[in-house]
């Protein structure tokens, strides 16, 4: 069923830092790895080995550079499904087979009613979800619903993949509803923000901004003048005294 | 966005088709003769089918396509499946009616005409509804697509007139002038005024980075195009978007106009005047779609 349910009290999701995000594409390898064998068809590739090959992919790392002179700064940018709490990529679907979770949020895609559209891709902001070139469905992050509830996986393991391959930390993942959890609290703490809030799509996924610059004293520091103003001491000041005297 | 040719022709040919048969249910054409009730009355469902199908071309999964037809609730494509639908058995019970009694009352004749123009206005919100895309997303967009349903419709049928040995008045012809003036006139509005002031989105709303300062793409995601910017990157006709406007109103709105002016409306006629008009609203739909943003484009770089 299209229709939205009562907004859940758990929100999963993901929490994605942008301070610390390094760009190394671990995310993007590991999720692609991960659910072209779990939930759903493979997520299949055209022209693998070819001059210009694409597939299906559920998560992108961009790289955007932000700022202007010595405070510009280049900042990775992972971006996969939000999870919306008003997703228009659900209410489109003509089918049913685009639904959003009762118990816990999750946006998904129901593979056997899918009729491949694509009108929920047109209707995501975000660009979230893409057409499985060989299989003719839709294709989108599923939270890796087939790993967090999986209790054959060992505790540390049941996550979504790109959070648990993340090198540097970068990605988090748990309730967003609940206002003490890790993930609540992070986002509180640091200014947690929404993609394209003017789109009326309350994703539950939020970003965390690239912190402020340390204060630094940006005069360049000349190591000649060091140099100069340095008073010598034991072998090297007589050195100098006696130079001195011969001068 | 790319312009799908089924998704142009369905568009397009199902507008024909349902404000042809809205003026054939208004009365505008005799069909007290059985046999052409059948032919006027079979060549229009063929042209509301044929464009319903086209629209299952580019589905992935077409033998799915009955689905579609359950989430009226909350689709415009559901809806505008469903009613699609309805407006075909409607229609062919108008037929058997007027075959057994003549032409049913007013108030049924009323009903089916506001059944086909919800359908028509269904198709147009599948777009209009689209926050993403801020061209589309304009108040204009459903007038648009039942002002060419209603010229294509009226134009339609002072054709079938001819061909059926009817007169075509001279008030007739005034009218169909008139609803193609205002069709293109209402398009040419629609082109100055919709998504002109921008989507409210921008790289620096997309990546929530505008703070710091301007925002650049410096990297694309991956190494080659993919999906989304094959689907909703096309950018081939924006260049080209001016020529283009002129053909579609010249093919669609001038010439049309002009031919139903200066000759005698005889079939020949008239059926030129018909395929001028759909080459048009072809190129018209064809730009409706080449020329619209998505937002997603954003984080590609491109400005909207």
């Amino acid at each position: 069923m299209t229709m939205l349910p009562e907004a859940s009290a758990i929100k999963l999701g993901l929490v994605i830092d942008l301070d610390i995000c390094v760009g190394c594409q671990a995310c993007v390898v590991n999720c692609k790895e991960w659910n072209t064998s779990g939930y759903g068809a493979p997520l299949s590739d055209v022209d693998a080995y070819g001059a210009a090959p694409t597939g299906a992919w559920l998560n992108r790392v961009h790289a955007y550079e932000a700022g202007s002179g010595a405070d510009a700064r280049t900042v990775h940018f992972p971006k996969s499904c939000l999870h919306c709490e008003d997703a228009p990529c659900v209410t489109v679907c003509p089918t049913g087979a685009s639904f959003k979770r009762a118990e816990d949020g999750i946006v998904l895609v129901n593979e056997d009613w899918c009729i491949g559209c694509g009108l929920c891709a047109w209707s995501c902001p975000y660009g979230a979800r893409e057409m499985d070139p060989a299989e003719g469905v839709m294709k989108k992050c599923t939270l890796c619903v087939d790993r967090i509830y999986n209790n054959n996986l060992p505790a540390e393991d049941q996550v979504p993949a790109c959070v648990r391959t993340c090198p540097t930390n970068a990605r988090h993942f748990g309730d967003l509803g609940d206002p003490t959890s890790d993930v609540s609290q992070m986002v509180a703490a640091r200014g947690g923000f929404d993609l394209m809030p003017e789109q009326n799509t309350k994703p539950v996924n939020k970003y965390l901004p690239p912190r402020p610059r340390r204060a630094s004293d940006d005069t360049p520091v000349s190591l000649l003048a060091m140099a100069q103003d340095a008073t010598p001491s034991g072998f090297w000041k007589w050195v100098d005294s006696t130079l001195e005297k011969l001068g | 966005m790319r312009p799908a040719w089924s998704i142009i022709f369905f568009t397009s040919i199902s507008g024909l088709g349902f404000g042809l048969a809205s003026w054939l249910v208004l009365g505008f054409v005799n069909l007290a003769e059985p046999q052409h009730l059948l032919l006027v009355g079979l060549g229009t469902m063929a042209l509301i089918a044929a464009g319903l199908l086209s629209s299952t071309l580019h589905l992935g999964h077409p033998e799915r396509a009955w689905r579609a037809l359950t989430q009226w609730r909350s689709s415009w494509l559901s809806r505008e499946g469903v009613l699609a639908v309805l407006a075909l058995a409607a229609l062919t019970l108008w037929g058997l009616y007027y075959a057994r009694h003549g032409m049913p009352p007013l108030w049924a004749n009323a009903l089916l005409v506001g059944l086909m123009l919800l359908t028509v206005y269904a198709t147009s919100m599948i777009y209009a509804s689209l926050r993403t895309v801020a061209r589309w997303h304009h108040p204009l967009t459903p007038v648009c697509y039942l002002m060419f349903a209603a010229s294509s419709g009226l134009l339609a049928i002072l054709w079938v007139l001819a061909l059926l040995g009817q007169p075509v008045t001279a008030s007739l012809s005034l009218a169909a002038m008139l609803a193609v003036a205002a069709a293109w006139g209402v398009k040419i509005i629609w082109w100055q005024l919709a998504g002109a002031s921008g989507s409210g989105s921008s790289l620096a709303t997309a990546t929530g980075l505008g703070g710091l300062g301007e925002v650049r793409s410096i990297m694309p995601p991956h190494t080659s195009e993919n999906y989304l910017q094959h689907e909703m990157g096309f950018v081939v006709a924006r260049k080209h978007a001016a020529q283009l406007r002129v053909l579609a109103l010249l093919a669609g709105g001038l010439l049309p106009v002009s031919l139903l002016f200066l000759l005698a409306p005889t079939a020949v006629v008239l059926a030129a005047v018909v395929l001028l008009h759909m080459i048009g609203v072809f190129v018209e739909r064809w730009l409706f779609f080449a020329e619209a943003k998505h937002s997603v484009t954003l984080y590609y770089g491109d400005v909207h």
